[in-house]
This record gives structure tokens, C-alpha cells and sequence, in this order.
């Protein structure tokens, strides 16, 4: 690797322009997409430092090192941090902002501006989010029940107007991405040839436009009746609470699908790459999506079956969300089957995408549980419900995301990192994260209730072991800060493509020119054209590359 | 330290028939589990990078993900006819069922009793008899879980919820709340304790009842030697919770409007007889025919022109919401229940 050049004029958009205010002032997409990075990071550690103390709270029975306030705190901050500020806008904010352009062989989004606004708005929503710590906080839980949320003591409000303003966000982002993939598309890129990534990231801009007003009109008449008392929520003015559930999860339900569709492209992209196949069944990969998203809509109600909604309702729901493991199980299936017959490397990515496999599985499996009536009763609100919505938000999402990170680290940074540091990284998450999670299944099943501060001493064994696996995940992601900042400051230059990879993002140098392509690409095929003999086709008409 | 059970007991049918279920669950997620993360294993080491080797090249496969699609289409919809199913028995309660009033509030269980005892804490029921429990909460949302008969519900303030069961393993089963409702969620504990025949005779003659065995650990029946002490207070008839209702209806002053098909109690006609109207639907104003069930009788009188009743130009009747406490509008229902 050591004669392949990179950016061998030189100019890259990390050198573009130079100093602080280039960055904060900055309209091109990769920048952005990496300002992103860093505070979606930021968010990161702090969410994961408050499960680090819940964990630790929960080593013993009763009391360990915090009291019941301050644990009502913790778990409140570490899902509302976890799910708007990290998990929610994630992928398609970071990685969607830094490939969608490059991938589709345009110069930058549709509205450049609007999407370094819509990053000050995810800033501006984050930072009220997190200022309301300093003052009372919240102890609602990340989904604000009422009338919990109305009567309880703290600074709801500056929760919600955060989570609200980060909803803004999403939505721009959306909707910039969706006017991009429609109009920015280089010449002979028709849909059939787009890479999943770009359908995923598509599907999910459709969620985010749709679903994301409605929470905001919630979380907005949640403030209202705190603040007026207006009797739209709270019984003991006329209010019907259930129906503020009905109101949060018609939107959060669907974003659970923002936050896992983006994972799906991701894995759908490093897969064949590493296999050297092509992807099996594109279509049927690229339609699920949709399909996910559509359904998505309209299966909100299985989060209540026990809240006092009716039989007809529950009929409903639970029927429905059973077809959404029907998509789900073809993608599965589909990746698995592109790794028939491969030539299969073990590069970093591909070990995450593994891993996502692993625990995807098991958090799609586990999902037919909670969507089948009857078991629903008993395991709803237990930690049967954390474990499987871990594995697949964190085990699904978060594995996507250091795949794809792992992945387009050499394209973002014209780094290489330590390959070997990266496998002992990811044995160590895998690894924690099934000790974590994997024991909450059996806790959950055996009835302990989730968000307890203290529980029966029967419990004690399990809780400890998950609180052990929660130091090696914690261990695991130290050690990749570690390894990926050391490849930053003094790592090999990467080639211009690393892994011989097809998308049009790999056919332009490590890193990028400011204007993404020197000349803009014609594309002639799909982009997962990876022949029985292994030889590389420049079958993406980019402008030719440097040595 | 012990290693704990895979799950709780199963102490009642509904739980029995439930494992059945969630075992055969247990037993299709390993299946595709292994299928998946087997075959995953197996291409990894089978087609591991080779110098030389040459690659397969395949699109698709349409047979093959038309199968993809069946399958589990067929497998989930027999998955969600039998949830559905189990759902169903545990949602309908048998028409004898004994009924027992349950009160959520932060953070502590109370349980009213047809024979007008109230108890905090213990939930007490017979042995082998359905038991319905109509819920509500005086402040927050609660919700009322017993992992050993694998049956929970929220509970609603403003609004009835139920669960029921018939208990066929004695002894102290845990309750917990399931619902986040503030700082001592995780303490608002309760335990329901099952009677056998005597016990609960006994009960119901207003004995107060020892601790019982835990369910978990002593499944046979095991009678506890009266205490002399409490067997004088058994001699003490309590108040069936219709007679304390009826007091109400007179001290919040329904009975200057309503009859209630009941000789010593005046026959005053202002609002409709409130005799025998359980259970039978109600014609409103608006065109609308509507149950009348615990909830409907809740909003009424909390809240009558809610649903005004045909004929009824406007109401007269007063808003009684924030006047009547639960524990009055628990009697107050059972006494018009008990009207015929
Ligand atoms: C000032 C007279 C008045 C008083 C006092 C009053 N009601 Fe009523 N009530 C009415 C009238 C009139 C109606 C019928 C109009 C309507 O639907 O609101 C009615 C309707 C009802 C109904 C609905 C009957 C049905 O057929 O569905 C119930 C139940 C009821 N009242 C219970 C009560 C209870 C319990 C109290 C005491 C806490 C009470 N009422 C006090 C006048 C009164
Ligand atoms: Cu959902
Ligand atoms: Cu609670």
C-alpha cells in the first residue's frame, strides 16, 4: 500500500480551506457530515457514560451508588440522549450527509445551506436537551407519559422544546436528501443502478418527513398542558392520557425504522464488497425497505396492548406487525445469501457486519415475541422489552455504524487504522453486548420490570453479570477511540479504494477533492458487478484515478 | 447464590397454556437462528478468501425468495392466531367471576372487597375460583403485573381496567408495578395471596389473615393455625361494599334525584331509576347507544353531560368529578351494580 498515492494534488475538503470558522461555516457535505460525526459522538459518550452508572446502580439489589431521583434522572437522559440525539439521526446524518452526494456522483446535496442549518438546529436541539441537567433535570423517561410528565416536579419543558427542535432537523435533512437522490443523480445512474445505501437512506427520508410533525405537535401540546393546562392529556382535567401514547408512538414506532433502515444500506454496501459477489436480490432488498417504511405506519398500537386499548385494536396491531418481520426476514436472508459462494475477506467492516447479523437476528427474533398478543401481556414493560429493543438499536444500529465508519474511515480521513486493534475492538463489543443484553432476556421473561432502581433479590445474579458486560463494551469502545484517533494523527495513507469496491464514492480519491469528483462520473452498470474472476472493471465511468 | 428459574411458576391455566405458546416460540427463534447465524458460519469458512478461487455470480433467485416471503408469512400468521387466541381467554372473564376492586396510587396497591373490607398491600383471593380485578389509579398510570399468572394491565386514572385469572397454586405470588410512576416505582410492590376454601371463608368473615407460604416454594395448600386473637375479630361482620355504596348515594345526595327501585329510599324522579340499568345499553341524546359498564358509570357521574341521555334536553345532574374519592366511586358502582 505504500506507493499507492493519495490526493495526488493535494487539495482535499480537509485542506480546501483552513481553520476553525471554514469548519462552522462550511457548506459542503462532507464537512458537514463530519461535524455531524463529532457531536453525534459527543452524544454518544455522554449517553453512554449515564448506562455505564445505571449498570452500576444495578450491581446490587438496593441502593449502590446513586439514590431513586437520581436514577430516574439517569435512565430518563440516557434514552432521550440515546434515541434523538444518537441513534435517530446517526447514520443518515453522518455517514448519509458524508456518501449520499458521492455515491449518486453529484458536488454536494440539493440545499447546501439548509443542511448546515439543519445541523445548527440538531445542535441548538441538543444543547437545550442537555442544558435542562444542570438544572432540575427530568425523570419522566424518555417517552414522557402523561400525566407523569405533567405532574412530575423538573425541567420537562427543556427536554421536549430540545427533542422538538432536533425533530426540525430531521426533517430538513430529509427532505434535502430526498430532493438530492431525485435530481442530483449522475448521468446513467438510473434507480435500478443506485446503491442500497442511497434506497435506504431514501425510505427513511420518507419516515422522517411523515412521522416526525406528529411528535412534534405532541411533544408541543405536552408543553402546553404543563404550562396551560389546556385538559387535552391529564384525566384530572378532562384528559385522556392513552391517547397521548397513541400520539408518541405513531411516531416512534416509525422511528425505529429511521433508525434502522440506514443500518440496513450500510450492511447491504459492505457485504458484497467483502464477499466479492454481487448483492442477492437487490430488488428485493431495495422494495423491502419500502415496505418497512409503509407498514411501519400503521403498527403503532403494538406498544399498548396493555394500556386498556381494545380487543379489536390488539387484533389489529399484532396481525399487522407480524408482516414487518416478513420484509425484515428477506433482507436477512438476502445477505446471508450474498456471502454464498463469496471469496470472503475479514476485514474490520465486515467482522461489524457480522456482528450485526448476530444481533439483529436475535432482536428480530425476539421481536415475533412482544408482536404475538398473549406473550406481549406478560413481557411488555419487563427487561425482556430493553434487551430486544438493544439488540436492535444498538446491536443493529450502532454495528452498522462502526461497519460503515470502519468502512469509509480510509475515504473520509485518507487514513488507514490498525487492522488488528480493530478485531480485538470488535471481539470486545460483540462480546460485552451479549453479556450485557443477553442475560435481560431471561430477567425480563422471569418478570423483572424495567426502570426499577431496586429489585428481588432473585434478580441479583443476572443484573451482575449484565452490569460486567456493560465495563467490556465500555472497554471496547475506549479502545477504538483509541486506535482510530492514532490512525488520524499517524496512520498509513490510504489508497483511493482499499477494499476495490464499486460504488461511485470509492472512484474519486481518499479524501475526496472539494468538489467530490475531478470530472463528473457517467455510470454504465450497477454498482455490485463483482465478477467470478476477481478482476476489478472500472465499470463505473468515473474520471481515471490517481496511480 | 442460586441460579434462578428460567421463568416464574405457572399458577394458573391461561399461564399454562401461555409457556406452551412462548416455548414454541423459544423453539422457532432457535430454529431460524441457527439456520441464519449457522449458515453465516458455514459460508464464512467455506468460502473464506482463497488465492485463485473463482466467485459464484447470481443476481437473484426468485423461487427461492418467493420462499423467503411464504414461509415466514405462514409461520408468523399461525404465531399470531395462537397469541391471539391465548389473548382472547385471558381478556374474558367467566360472568361468575367474584369482582375485586384494585386502586393504584403512588406508591402503594389498595384492594376493595365485596364484603366491604379494604386491604393495603396484600391482595387476597380464593383458590380455584375466577377472580376479576377492575382497576384505576388516583394519580399517575400504574400497572398491575403477577408474573405468575402471566397477566398484566395498565391502570388508568379516569378509567376502569381489568385482569382476571383463577389461581390453582396457594400461597403468596409477587406483584409488581409495570408502569415507571416516579421515585419509588420499583418499590410499589404488592402480593397476591391465594386462599384455600377455609382461609377464605374465614377472610370473608373479616379474619385477618397471616403470611402465607410463597407460591414458588410450597405448592401444596397448608393451613395456617388461627390465631386466638383473630378469631374474635372474625365475630365482626364488615360492610359489604353495596351498603357502603348506598351510604353514598345518600350523603353526596343522588337520592334527591334518583330512584333506585328500592321502597326505603324514596322514589324521587328528577333523573332516570338507576335500577337494574347495569350492564344494558344506554340511549344518548346524540343518537348513540353505548354499554353501560363500570367506565360508563364513572364518566356520568364525574362527568354527566358527557353523555346525556335520550330525552334529556340538558342535565340538571351536578359534576361530581374531584368530590367522590376511588374507594367511594368503587362502592358507589357496586351498589348501583347490585340495584335490580
Ligand atoms: C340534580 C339531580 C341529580 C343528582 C343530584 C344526581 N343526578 Fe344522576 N342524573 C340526573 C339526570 C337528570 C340524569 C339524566 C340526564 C343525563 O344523562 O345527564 C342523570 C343520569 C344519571 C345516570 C345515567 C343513568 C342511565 O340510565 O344511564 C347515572 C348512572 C347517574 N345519574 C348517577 C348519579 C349518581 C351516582 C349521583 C350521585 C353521586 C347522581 N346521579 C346525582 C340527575 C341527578
Ligand atoms: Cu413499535
Ligand atoms: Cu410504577
Amino acid at each position: 500500500m505504500s506507493n499507492a498515492t493519495t490526493a495526488a494534488h493535494g487539495d482535499n475538503y480537509l485542506n480546501h480551506e483552513k481553520g476553525l470558522w471554514s469548519w462552522l461555516s462550511t457548506v459542503d457535505h462532507k464537512r458537514i457530515g463530519l461535524m455531524y460525526m463529532a457531536t453525534v459522538l459527543t452524544y454518544f459518550l455522554i449517553g453512554g457514560i449515564f448506562a455505564l452508572l445505571i449498570r452500576l446502580e444495578l450491581l446490587h439489589p438496593t441502593q449502590t451508588i446513586m439514590d431513586a431521583n437520581t436514577y430516574n434522572r439517569m435512565f430518563t437522559y440516557h434514552g432521550a440522549i440515546m434515541v434523538f440525539l444518537v441513534v435517530v439521526p446517526a447514520i443518515p446524518t453522518t455517514l448519509g450527509n458524508f456518501l449520499l452526494p458521492m455515491m449518486l456522483g453529484a458536488k454536494d446535496v440539493a440545499f447546501p445551506k439548509l443542511n448546515l442549518a439543519s445541523y445548527y438546529v440538531y445542535l441548538a436541539g441538543g444543547l437545550f436537551a442537555t442544558a435542562s441537567l444542570f438544572l432540575r433535570g427530568a425523570d419522566t423517561g424518555w417517552t414522557f407519559y402523561t400525566p407523569y410528565s405533567i405532574r412530575t416536579s423538573g425541567t420537562v419543558i427543556l427536554v421536549l422544546t430540545g427533542a422538538f427542535i432536533a425533530g426540525f432537523s430531521s426533517i430538513l435533512t430529509g427532505l434535502n436528501f430526498i430532493i438530492t437522490i431525485h435530481k442530483l443523480r449522475a448521468p446513467g445512474l438510473t434507480w435500478s443502478r443506485l446503491p442500497l445505501f442511497v434506497w435506504a437512506t431514501y425510505a427513511t427520508s420518507i419516515i422522517q418527513i411523515l412521522a416526525t410533525p406528529v411528535l412534534a405537535i405532541t411533544l408541543a401540546l405536552l408543553v402546553m398542558e404543563r404550562v396551560l393546562r389546556i385538559g387535552i392529556f391529564d384525566p384530572a382535567i378532562g384528559g385522556d392520557p392513552v391517547l397521548f401514547q397513541h400520539f408518541f408512538w405513531f411516531y416512534s414506532h416509525p422511528a425505529v425504522y429511521i433508525m434502522i433502515l440506514p443500518a440496513f444500506g450500510v450492511v447491504s454496501e459492505v457485504i458484497p464488497v467483502f464477499s466479492r459477489k454481487p448483492i442477492f436480490g437487490y430488488k428485493a432488498i431495495a422494495y423491502s425497505s419500502f415496505a418497512i417504511a409503509l407498514i411501519a405506519f400503521i403498527v403503532w398500537g403494538h406498544h399498548m396492548f396493555v394500556s386498556g386499548e381494545s380487543e379489536f385494536a390488539a387484533f389489529l396491531f399484532s396481525l399487522i406487525t407480524m408482516f414487518v418481520a416478513v420484509p425484515t426476514g428477506v433482507k436477512v436472508f438476502s445477505w446471508v445469501g450474498t456471502m454464498y459462494g463469496g471469496s470472503i475477506r475479514f476485514n474490520a467492516p465486515m467482522l461489524y457486519a457480522f456482528g450485526f447479523l448476530e444481533l439483529f437476528t436475535v432482536g428480530g427474533l425476539t421481536g415475533v415475541f412482544l408482536a404475538t398478543l398473549a406473550v406481549n401481556v406478560h413481557l411488555t414493560e419487563t427487561y425482556f422489552v430493553v434487551a430486544h429493543f438493544h439488540y436492535v438499536m444498538v446491536g443493529g444500529t450502532l454495528m452498522a455504524l462502526l461497519a460503515g465508519m470502519h468502512f469509509w474511515f480510509p475515504k473520509m480521513f485518507g487514513k488507514m487504522y490498525s487492522e488488528s486493534c480493530a478485531r480485538v475492538a470488535w471481539f470486545l463489543i460483540l462480546v460485552g453486548f451479549n453479556v450485557t443484553f443477553f442475560p435481560q432476556f431471561i430477567l425480563g421473561a422471569q418478570g423483572m420490570p424495567r426502570r426499577y432502581w431496586s429489585y428481588l433479590p432473585e434478580f441479583t445474579l443476572l443484573n451482575q453479570i449484565s452490569t460486567v458486560g456493560s465495563w467490556l463494551i465500555a472497554a471496547g469502545f475506549l479502545f477504538t477511540a483509541f486506535y482510530l484517533i492514532k490512525a488520524l494523527i499517524s496512520g498509513e495513507k490510504a489508497p483511493s479504494n482499499p477494499w476495490n469496491a464499486l460504488t461511485l464514492d470509492w472512484q474519486t480519491p481518499s479524501p475526496p477533492p472539494h468538489d467530490n469528483f475531478p470530472v463528473t462520473p457517467i455510470v454504465t452498470d450497477w454498482p455490485y458487478e463483482y465478477r467470478p474472476d476477481g478482476a476489478i472493471v472500472p465499470i463505473q465511468g468515473a474520471a481515471p484515478l490517481p496511480a | 447464590m442460586q441460579f434462578p428459574n428460567l421463568m416464574p411458576i405457572a399458577a394458573t391455566d391461561a399461564a399454562v397454556r401461555w409457556n406452551s405458546l412462548y416455548n414454541f416460540l423459544l423453539g422457532i427463534s432457535v430454529f431460524f437462528f441457527v439456520l441464519v447465524i449457522g449458515a453465516m458460519i458455514l459460508f464464512i469458512i467455506k468460502y473464506r478468501a482463497r488465492e485463485g478461487a473463482k466467485t459464484f455470480y447470481f443476481r437473484d433467485h426468485h423461487f427461492l425468495e418467493a420462499c423467503f416471503i411464504a414461509i415466514p408469512t405462514i409461520l408468523l400468521l399461525g404465531i399470531f392466531g395462537w397469541g391471539y387466541s391465548v389473548y382472547n381467554s385471558m381478556m374474558r372473564p367467566p360472568a361468575d367471576a367474584l369482582e375485586i376492586h384494585v386502586i393504584g396510587k403512588q406508591w402503594l396497591w389498595q384492594f376493595q372487597y365485596d364484603n366491604g373490607r379494604t386491604t393495603i398491600g396484600n391482595l387476597y383471593v380464593p383458590l380455584n375460583k375466577p377472580v376479576k380485578l377492575i382497576m384505576t389509579s388516583q394519580d399517575v398510570i400504574h400497572d398491575f403485573f403477577i408474573p405468575n399468572f402471566r397477566v398484566k394491565s395498565d391502570v388508568v386514572p379516569g378509567m376502569y381496567t381489568s385482569v382476571w385469572f383463577e389461581a390453582r397454586v396457594p400461597g403468596e405470588h409477587q406483584v409488581f408495578c409495570g408502569m415507571y410512576c416516579g421515585t419509588s416505582h420499583s418499590q410499589m410492590l404488592a402480593k397476591l395471596v391465594v386462599l384455600n376454601d377455609q382461609q377464605w371463608a374465614e377472610f370473608q368473615r373479616g379474619k385477618k389473615i397471616g403470611p402465607q407460604p410463597d407460591a414458588r416454594l410450597n405448592l401444596a395448600a397448608e393451613d395456617t393455625t388461627a390465631d386466638p386473637s383473630e378469631a374474635q375479630a372474625a365475630t365482626i361482620e364488615p360492610v359489604s361494599l353495596a351498603t357502603q355504596g348506598r351510604a353514598v348515594f345518600e350523603t353526596k345526595g343522588c337520592v334527591s334525584c334518583h330512584s333506585a327501585g328500592d321502597p326505603t329510599h324514596g322514589g324521587a324522579n328528577i333523573g332516570p331509576s338507576l335500577a337494574g340499568i347495569f350492564g344494558k345499553n344506554a340511549a344518548l341524546q346524540d343518537g348513540q347507544t353505548i354499554r353501560r359498564d363500570e367506565s360508563y358509570l364513572r364518566q356520568v357521574i364525574e362527568q354527566p353531560q358527557s353523555h346525556l341521555l335520550k330525552g334529556y334536553q340538558q342535565s340538571v345532574m351536578p359534576t361530581f368529578k374531584g368530590l367522590i374519592s376511588e374507594t367511594e366511586m368503587n362502592s358507589l358502582i357496586a351498589y348501583i351494580k347490585s340495584l335490580k
